[in-house]
């Protein structure tokens, strides 16, 4: 079996994070990271490959981003997938949804022409721009059936089942593969690499494409062909000293009431 | 703010950034409750086990890391920054695991090394007596000979993990002479040995000490570790390299204690502004910046001769003697830096400063490290330069 899981190299979230003159996310001067949120989608692969250890199956690590992204799928590589794939052009700064979603399609094209690709994994959305839509958009593109937030994942053969949990109902979803799945925070937390994984990620290998190796043409990505632009950006203003209330008179009670009440928290 | 580190490879730049990351998300959000309430995070140990740092500056062939001393113990001081008991847990395992290393036999190491450097075992490293700790030859625990096994009797005082480890690296007597002292691995299980109730302790309370008791505890031979009377020695030399260990975890307790020193520093105002703006403050942090970054210069060096193969005893005294006394110092200015609620149990300073005392005094005291640095000072016949291979 030939699992491709999608791994996005983000901003890390807990510094700060900046934009450029364009507003498009600063991804160069900070630091970034495999997206936590992909993390279990990394888990979820290998976790199918170590419960189905009779067969064969290969975990290919995919990203799209510049030069930096590399260092995602090497982290998803020392977690333990077996290759990488980079798909790297400076045309595709600026994509959007639709624009990421054509390059993915058409690298899992690429690597399902090599052995066929049974199942896409991905997080549930990314932790930088949260659309949460792309693996919907990859699904239409490839033609494939998208099974999506999946808290919990069983498979076999060729047979998946998941859950995905709703706000008022939790939906069994069973569907046969090949299949895009998307997986959430709650399908279980992902592992640390080991260090033997980090020796091990050094020689397991990585392809890199650019976008003529995917036949897709410049002008179908980048923010020149995206749908949407970001038209300003405006850093969260910071945190202010809040309210303060003080209680002399006994009203103390009644005036948190009403504050909580103002903010429909209760 | 995380310390600047040079690192030979990209490997280590990754291993760090691992260990960073496991750190701030499994040491971080339970080290103050785990020490208020004397827990022993064995889980904690498990997983590090499974990530390999239990074992990495151990050879791969024995199911360790290979990594240089130089790398091995800058994660030590990472995992020290945020929790000093764990940092000392990781150095004193590695302490249980280096006789059998270095003086075990092929067949020995075979058996039990896999387990321990793997993370499914914890050991602990008993040498000192009640009345026996800076001199640890006065030992009075025996083992006495009977056909293939050996029966000890006696009490090892301070036994970090005592209670909790899987097996005890422990000198004891075999013969009269002052240095008749052999080294044995005995697994935790073996009946007649038990743990006495943990220690009552100032700090480090995340750390179970304990005394191990010996009641005609029979050992096959064959868990003996290098020959008869080679136990004081072996006992001596994985202390030069515990030493350096406890040098990187007290560099890496000052580096936390200076973190959130200057954290508070930059948003606690004082007199309209900030008080880092105040410089006698500021020369307050620079201080503890430069002792910083004095105790990791020194640790690395030493680290660095070891790597080599070069004699590193002397420079191991000096690592734990001046790591030491910095961290007392950084913390203590950082209890000072937060003013009074520095001096509460509501913030970690007092806890650092609390943690940074025992590591004056364990792994031989400061002014053991002393004895040590003028005997090598008086004895010494090295030459000053060396070339690094
Ligand atoms: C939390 C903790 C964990 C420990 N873990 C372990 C462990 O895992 N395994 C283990 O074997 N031991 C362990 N120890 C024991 C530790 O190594 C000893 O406490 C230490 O070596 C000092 O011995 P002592 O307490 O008997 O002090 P003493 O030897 O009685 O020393 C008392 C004082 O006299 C000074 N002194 C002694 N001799 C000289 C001298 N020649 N010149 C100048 N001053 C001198 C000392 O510096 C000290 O200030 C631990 C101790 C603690 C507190």
């Amino acid at each position: 079996m030939n699992i491709v899981v999608c791994v996005k190299h983000v901003p890390d979230a807990t510094a700060d994070r900046k934009f450029e003159s364009d507003n498009t996310v600063d991804r160069e001067g900070v630091d970034g990271l495999l997206s936590e949120l992909d993390e279990y989608a990394v888990e979820q692969a290998l976790q199918l490959r170590e419960k189905r250890s009779d067969e064969e199956i290969s975990v290919t690590a995919l990203t799209v981003g510049p030069a930096k992204a590399a260092d995602a799928v090497r982290k998803a590589l020392q977690m333990g997938a077996d290759k990488g794939v980079h798909v790297s052009d400076d045309a595709i700064a600026g994509s959007d949804y639709l624009g990421t979603s054509l390059v993915l399609a058409k690298a899992i094209e690429k690597i399902g022409s090599e052995q066929k690709v049974d199942l896409v994994v991905f997080g549930m959305a990314s932790t930088d721009a949260s659309g949460g839509v792309v693996p919907a958009m990859v699904a239409e593109r490839l033609g494939l059936p998208q099974v999506t937030l999946a808290s919990v994942i069983e498979s076999q053969g060729d047979q998946v089942r998941i859950k995905r949990d709703g706000d008022t109902a939790t939906e069994v979803i069973g569907a046969t593969l090949p299949i895009v799945l998307s997986v959430t925070d709650q399908s279980g937390e992902a592992r640390y690499p080991s260090f033997k994984g980090i020796m091990a990620a050094k020689k397991k290998p990585v392809e890199s494409y650019s976008l003529s190796d995917l036949g897709v043409e410049a002008s179908e990505v980048g923010a020149e062909a995206a749908y949407s632009a970001v038209e300003e950006a405006t850093a969260r203003p910071p945190r202010t000293a809040g309210e303060i209330v003080t209680d002399e008179d006994g009203s103390g009670a009644t005036a948190l009431a009403e504050f909580l009440a103002s903010k429909k928290f209760i | 703010m995380p310390a600047r580190r040079l690192l030979p490879s990209e490997e280590a730049v990754d291993l760090i950034a691992l260990v960073r990351d496991l750190a701030t998300k499994e040491l971080a959000p339970r080290a103050a409750e785990a020490e208020e309430s004397a827990e022993f995070p064995r889980d904690v140990f498990r997983l590090l086990g499974q990530t390999g740092i239990l074992g990495l500056p151990y050879a791969e062939e024995h199911g360790g890391g290979g990594v240089p001393y130089e790398v091995y113990l800058q994660v030590l001081e990472e995992l020290g920054r945020v929790w000093a008991s764990v940092g000392v847990g990781v150095s004193v395992h590695a302490l249980s695991c280096f006789g059998l290393v270095t003086k075990g036999t092929e067949e020995q190491k075979k058996e039990w090394l896999p387990d321990m450097l793997g993370g499914d075992l914890l050991g602990a490293y008993c040498l000192s007596e009640a009345h026996a700790g800076s001199d640890p030859a006065a030992m009075r625990t025996t083992a006495r000979r009977d056909g293939d096994h050996y029966v000890l009797n006696g009490a090892k005082a301070w036994t970090t993990h005592g209670g909790q480890a899987d097996f005890y690296k422990v000198m004891a007597r075999t013969s009269d002479d002052r240095n008749g002292i052999s080294c044995f691995l005995v697994p935790a299980d073996t009946e007649g040995l038990v743990a006495d109730n943990p220690e009552r302790k100032m700090g480090l309370m995340g750390s179970t000490t304990a005394t191990m008791v010996f009641e005609n505890v029979r050992v096959p031979v064959e868990r003996r570790l290098g020959e008869e009377g080679d136990g004081l020695r072996i006992a001596l030399a994985g202390l030069d390299s515990g030493r350096l260990g406890i040098a990187a975890v007290a560099t890496g307790l000052a580096q936390g204690a200076l973190d959130a020193s200057l954290a508070y520093a930059q948003q606690r105002t004082a007199f309209g502004k900030r008080i880092v703006d105040h410089q006698g403050l500021g020369f307050v942090l620079a201080d503890m910046e430069a002792a910083v970054q004095s105790a990791r210069a020194v640790t690395l060096h030493a680290a660095r001769l070891r790597d080599q193969g070069l004699p590193f005893g002397r420079e191991a005294s000096v690592a734990k003697l001046v790591a030491t006394d910095n961290a007392m110092k950084v913390t203590t200015d950082g209890v000072q830096v937060l003013g009074g609620v520095g001096y509460t149990r509501d913030f970690p300073l007092e806890r650092y400063m609390r943690e940074a005392k025992v590591m004056q005094i364990f792994e031989g005291t400061n002014q053991i490290q002393r004895m040590v640095i003028a005997r090598s000072l008086d004895t010494s016949t090295q030459t000053g330069l060396e070339l690094v291979r």
